[in-house]
């Protein structure tokens, strides 16, 4: 007869093993879900109806000036849309400070186009049938850097400023619940319910979250973008509005691109 | 005003896969604004797909179908570049027309 507490001793360990296994890859079934669904989309992003309504909005003469924008300048001379997304935030000599996406695409359609910044901006983020152009047009220009990797040399001084700027702010703690970006994103392998939080000042957990934004968040039923993300942060850790374009937004991008540095752009995504 | 549709039609084999994303805010009517007002319902309630002359699909939607549907289907009986054309129509009466030949 097999001796029974060395079988019982057997089962145990077995058991034992099996467990925390199991709770570990609770944790990570959630975002096996979410990729089991990205690739039932592959192709059919709906970002891809934001991508065509950008790419109207680029070639179109529109605004008082009635021009369009291919003379606007992203980083990689008027009109260079290829892999420019990869390249920001920088530093430029026309406007004299660090700029991101949004904040370019801004002055472009103010200088070029004649438009009024008020008006740009009030439909920052689309609701439905407010389509917001910016959104279209920040799809449009970070598809143009899939597949390339993110290059921040940060050659200007202003731009190594606003990446110690984004630094700092990243580890503040502030707001009525004392958070800091560092609170939620500081570690890995957490989560927010069924949200995983990369760990931010991390090259990992920096290209793993940078790479996939702009995306098309399901549960907004919207395109959105890396200021959308961070004003929504700043929402989600009851600090005061973020102000879209403002310093301390760039310098926040900043610092997530440039710990992302090397990352190959996968925007536009999709998540939940 | 509409927006496009993007219509992606390819041959397999003896079928053609059909891929559309539809641009449509498909409203159920069940949503309040900030306000407190109700948001008015405004959701595509037919779809049909034509090729070659014949109705290849046609569908009843309602409010269940989400925001910027996306439909996917095969048929049988057609060949590559041939015109495969999705309409559809939603319960304010507007309609949408996009097609693509078939790759």
């Amino acid at each position: 007869m097999i001796n029974n507490r060395a079988l019982w001793k057997a089962w145990l360990l077995a058991v034992g093993v099996m467990v925390p296994w199991n709770t570990v890859n609770a944790e990570s079934s959630s975002e096996d879900a979410i990729a089991e669904y990205r690739a039932m989309f592959g192709d059919d992003n709906p970002a891809e109806l934001w991508l065509i309504r950008g790419k109207d909005l680029w070639q179109q003469r529109r605004g008082p000036k009635n021009a369009d924008l291919s003379g606007c300048d992203l980083g990689r001379g008027p009109g260079v849309i290829e892999g420019a997304y990869a390249e920001l935030p920088r530093w430029f000599a026309d406007t004299g400070r660090v700029q991101d996406l949004e904040t370019r695409l801004i002055t472009c359609m103010t200088m070029l186009q004649g438009m009024a910044e008020a008006d740009i901006l009030a439909v920052r983020f689309g609701d439905g049938d407010n389509k917001s152009d910016l959104e279209a047009l920040v799809a449009y220009v970070a598809d143009a850097s899939k597949g390339h990797a993110v290059s921040l040399p940060m050659t200007h001084s202003q731009e190594k400023a606003a990446y110690a700027l984004g630094a700092a702010l990243f580890y503040h703690r502030a707001g009525p619940h004392d958070y800091s970006c560092n609170t939620c994103h500081g570690e890995n392998k957490k989560r927010i319910r069924l949200q995983a939080m990369s760990k931010l000042d991390d090259a990992k957990g920096a290209r793993d979250a940078y790479t996939h934004w702009p995306a098309y968040r399901v549960s907004q039923g919207e395109l959105r973008t890396m200021e959308w993300r961070l004003q929504d942060c700043y929402r989600q850790q009851r600090m005061p509005q973020l102000k879209f374009g403002s310093e301390v937004a760039i310098a926040l991008t900043m610092f997530l691109a440039k710990n992302a540095e090397g990352g190959v752009m996968a925007a536009p995504s999709i998540k939940r | 005003m509409t927006d496009p549709m993007r219509v992606r039609a390819t041959l397999m084999g003896d079928r053609v896969e059909v891929k559309v994303l539809m641009s449509h805010v498909m409203e159920t009517g069940q949503r309040k604004d900030i306000d407190g007002n109700i948001v008015p319902a405004r959701y595509i309630v037919k779809v049909a797909a034509h090729c070659n002359g014949r109705e290849v699909l046609s569908a009843d939607w309602g409010p269940s179908i989400s925001k910027n549907p996306y439909l996917a289907f095969r048929f049988k009986g057609a060949a590559k570049g041939d015109k495969v054309s999705i309409t559809w129509t939603d319960n304010a009466g507007e309609s949408r027309s996009d097609d693509v030949a078939i790759a």
